[in-house]
């Protein structure tokens, strides 16, 4: 037993090392490249504050928030998976495939149209309340009817209504030159604008979010064996579940409200940690806030170097990567559980 | 005695049904008429019928010949044949997989054409009957590939389902990507290829897809009623004689080749093919009908929102972007429905 538990214990140290050097390596590979690349070299000497070259300080100084943000943003977007997945019980739920993402982006979008509002806190509540709003609608018409939410009417619940929000969206843009300039980009889901006035907002909601759920973390663990047992171990049930959604909802609601809606980012890395190190949340949620602080610098940097000259929005990767992993987790699952 | 009387109510239920087919498609046949001949006469010129007529067998003043033939007409043909593709291929993946949510534009078979038609356009800068091909080719490709990972077995209905959200998913970014990085990138076309448009429709587009079209109509028309004894659960379909695996290869073939040929020349129409098969379906009480009203629901909608979106508003949204708005009102009424009956989804 003892000897099984420290080999548990070295496998998440050794874990946690090699997610803490990819995320350190990503930090400077995110400040390096780009339109123009910049030797690591320089890096090193702008950190040590060696350098004199004005050029590449600036060129650093501008590309630090982004890297910031993503990784903020990669983090809440993981944790936020994490809790979906733990609530629903359902290795699939995602705030893209659930179409939460894009209740925010209804929000946020009506708020630009037609109260004008720029600022980020703002937007930040609007998209709170969008997406608590189509979470709430998503899971009521997928739990109605026997069986309760099983994945199959999740996904279609979350499908069918990114449809309809979207080209409510749509409506609403189109006429609007000006809202259609701000949002077609942040529609497909970027980091790429994102300076230190974001990462001030995102932080303490980030902060906020991620140290209610780990505290919530051993009730969902206990809520994994079913409500009766639950119940029995001095749960409460119902407090719990709503107290998670709400942490789940708040990290993406604000991620979306700043970056656009980026996908599949809480549904690859809670999986993967899931393979790994077992169904533990107290450890599942800040591996996978590392992990997805991790995924988003990573597929940012492979953003800016595909689209080079310019760049490919960071939703347009997760996307592209995730998607196969979604159909990889549906092949796998047996038959009785879809 | 109640032998003779079981037969007759039986015959009389049979009549009943007939009756209300006829009733539903004569009425529907006449809606979509009328409907297109708004659509032939208002626009930037209002035509009377009369003039719209005259134009088109006469032809009339330079400006007049242009809008009516060259713009009108063109949406007019394919308004009706892609409504009506769209239409009958949604119920078709709606009853194979019985699943009223589960129709070809949610669960990725056209965002695979759509992709392939961009790649088309966008990238290789080819049009036409090509990208036609190519579209409908990677439609069925893609539809393999799902079919493929979702394997046989049990779950086959409701893994292809997950699989096919998740391709959806996966081409959708793929297309964000062609048309960021295609040079012709704006709005307009974007949103052609996500949400389905008729304003570029060519009159050069309407003999090959009336022609793909027809074939593959026939062709679903005549498995229907295999499809429709299908319903009843493999057992008893097998028990009754259907050849399950060939009615479901032939269905989802000509589903696919439907809606791919539509797609290859509109993009993804939004919610037709989503709504139509649910609303005949409940007018038919799933009668024989279906598929065919299924179609023609889809041509009054399409139609509809051509119409709604020209003249009501003062922007020109795709009709797409109206059709797709349809959908959240559906999505409600399913949603208060079946919490009453507690129905299944």
């Amino acid at each position: 037993m003892s000897l099984q538990n420290r080999s548990e214990k070295n496998k998440l140290i050794l874990g946690l090392i090699i997610e803490v050097t990819l995320v350190i390596l990503g930090v400077f590979l995110s400040v390096s490249t780009g339109s123009k690349n910049i030797p690591l070299k320089d890096i090193a000497g702008f950190f040590m504050g060696t350098t004199d070259d004005a050029f590449w300080a600036a060129v650093i100084s501008a590309r630090i928030p982004r890297t910031v943000f993503g990784l903020l943003a990669g983090a809440s977007l993981s944790v936020s998976g994490a809790l979906m997945q733990s609530i629903t019980r359902n290795p699939i739920a995602d705030p893209g495939i659930l179409g939460v993402n894009m209740g925010a982006s209804l929000a946020v979008v009506i708020g630009m149209a037609f109260f004008h509002i720029s600022s980020g806190i703002k937007l930040i509540g609007l998209s709170f309340v969008g997406a608590l709003l189509t979470a709430a609608f998503v899971y009521g018409i997928a739990s109605v009817g026997y069986k309760g939410a099983s994945s199959i009417k999740l996904a279609l619940a979350g499908a069918a209504v990114s449809t309809a929000l979207g080209a409510l969206v749509n409506t609403i843009m189109l006429p609007d030159s000006q809202v259609m300039k701000e949002f077609r980009f942040w529609q497909v889901g970027s980091i790429g604008g994102a300076g230190w006035e974001d990462v001030k907002l995102l932080l303490p909601f980030f902060g906020v979010a991620f140290i209610a759920s780990l505290c919530l973390a051993s009730p969902l663990n206990a809520l994994s064996l079913g409500d009766e047992m639950a119940v029995s171990l001095g749960v409460k049930v119902t407090r719990t579940k709503l107290l998670a959604a709400l942490c789940g909802v708040l990290l993406c609601a604000s991620v979306t409200a700043l970056a656009g809606p980026i996908g599949f980012v809480g549904l690859m890395l809670p999986h993967i940690i899931r393979q790994l190190f077992g169904n533990d949340l107290r450890i599942i949620l800040p591996m996978s806030a590392i992990g997805g602080a991790g995924l988003l610098t990573y597929s940012d940097i492979l953003g800016r170097i595909l689209g080079r000259p310019g760049e490919l929005e960071v939703g347009i990767i997760t996307a592209i990567l995730g998607a196969p992993v979604f159909i990889w987790i549906v092949w796998k699952t047996k038959a009785k559980s879809i | 005695m109640t032998l003779v009387n079981t037969e007759q109510k039986i015959k009389r239920i049979y009549a009943l049904e007939k009756r209300r087919t006829f009733i539903c498609v004569g009425l529907f046949v006449v809606i979509a008429l009328a409907l297109g001949v708004v659509l032939m006469c208002l626009g930037n010129t209002n035509y009377t019928p009369a003039q719209v007529l005259d134009i088109l067998i006469h032809g009339g003043s330079k400006a007049a010949v242009y809008a009516v033939r060259t713009i009108r007409l063109p949406k007019l043909l394919i308004g009706a044949i892609s409504g009506f593709s769209f239409g009958v291929s949604g119920y078709t993946f709606q009853s194979l997989l019985k699943n009223p949510l589960a129709s070809p534009d949610i669960i990725g078979v056209t965002a695979g054409s759509s992709a392939a038609a961009v790649f088309c356009i966008l990238i290789l800068g080819i049009s036409g009957p090509v990208s036609s091909v190519f579209a409908v080719a990677a439609g069925l490709l893609v539809t393999g590939l799902i079919l493929l990972i979702s394997g046989r077995g049990k779950a086959f209905g409701g893994r292809m389902i997950l699989i096919g959200i998740g391709f959806q998913a996966l081409l959708n970014a793929l297309i964000s990507w062609m048309l960021l990085v295609g040079s012709e990138y704006d709005v307009g076309t974007a949103l052609r290829w996500l949400r389905g448009s008729l304003n570029m429709v060519r009159m050069s587009d309407v003999p090959v897809t009336f022609a793909v079209s027809v074939i593959a109509c026939t062709l679903l028309f005549i498995c229907n009623k295999n499809l429709r004894i299908m319903q009843l659960g493999d057992e008893y379909a097998t028990a009754l004689g259907v050849p399950i695996g060939l009615t479901r290869v032939c269905c989802l073939v000509c589903g696919l080749i439907l809606s791919a040929t539509s797609t290859a020349v509109t993009g993804p129409i939004a919610s037709v093919a989503f709504l139509s098969g649910p609303i005949a379906g409940r007018l038919l009480k799933g009668g024989k009908g279906t598929m065919a009203l299924s179609g023609l629901v889809g041509v009054i909608l399409v139609y509809g929102a051509e119409i709604v979106s020209k003249n009501l508003f003062t922007t020109n949204y795709p009709v797409g972007v109206v059709t797709g708005l349809l959908g959240a009102p559906y999505l409600l009424f399913l949603l208060f429905n079946i919490n009453k009956k507690g129905d299944k989804i």
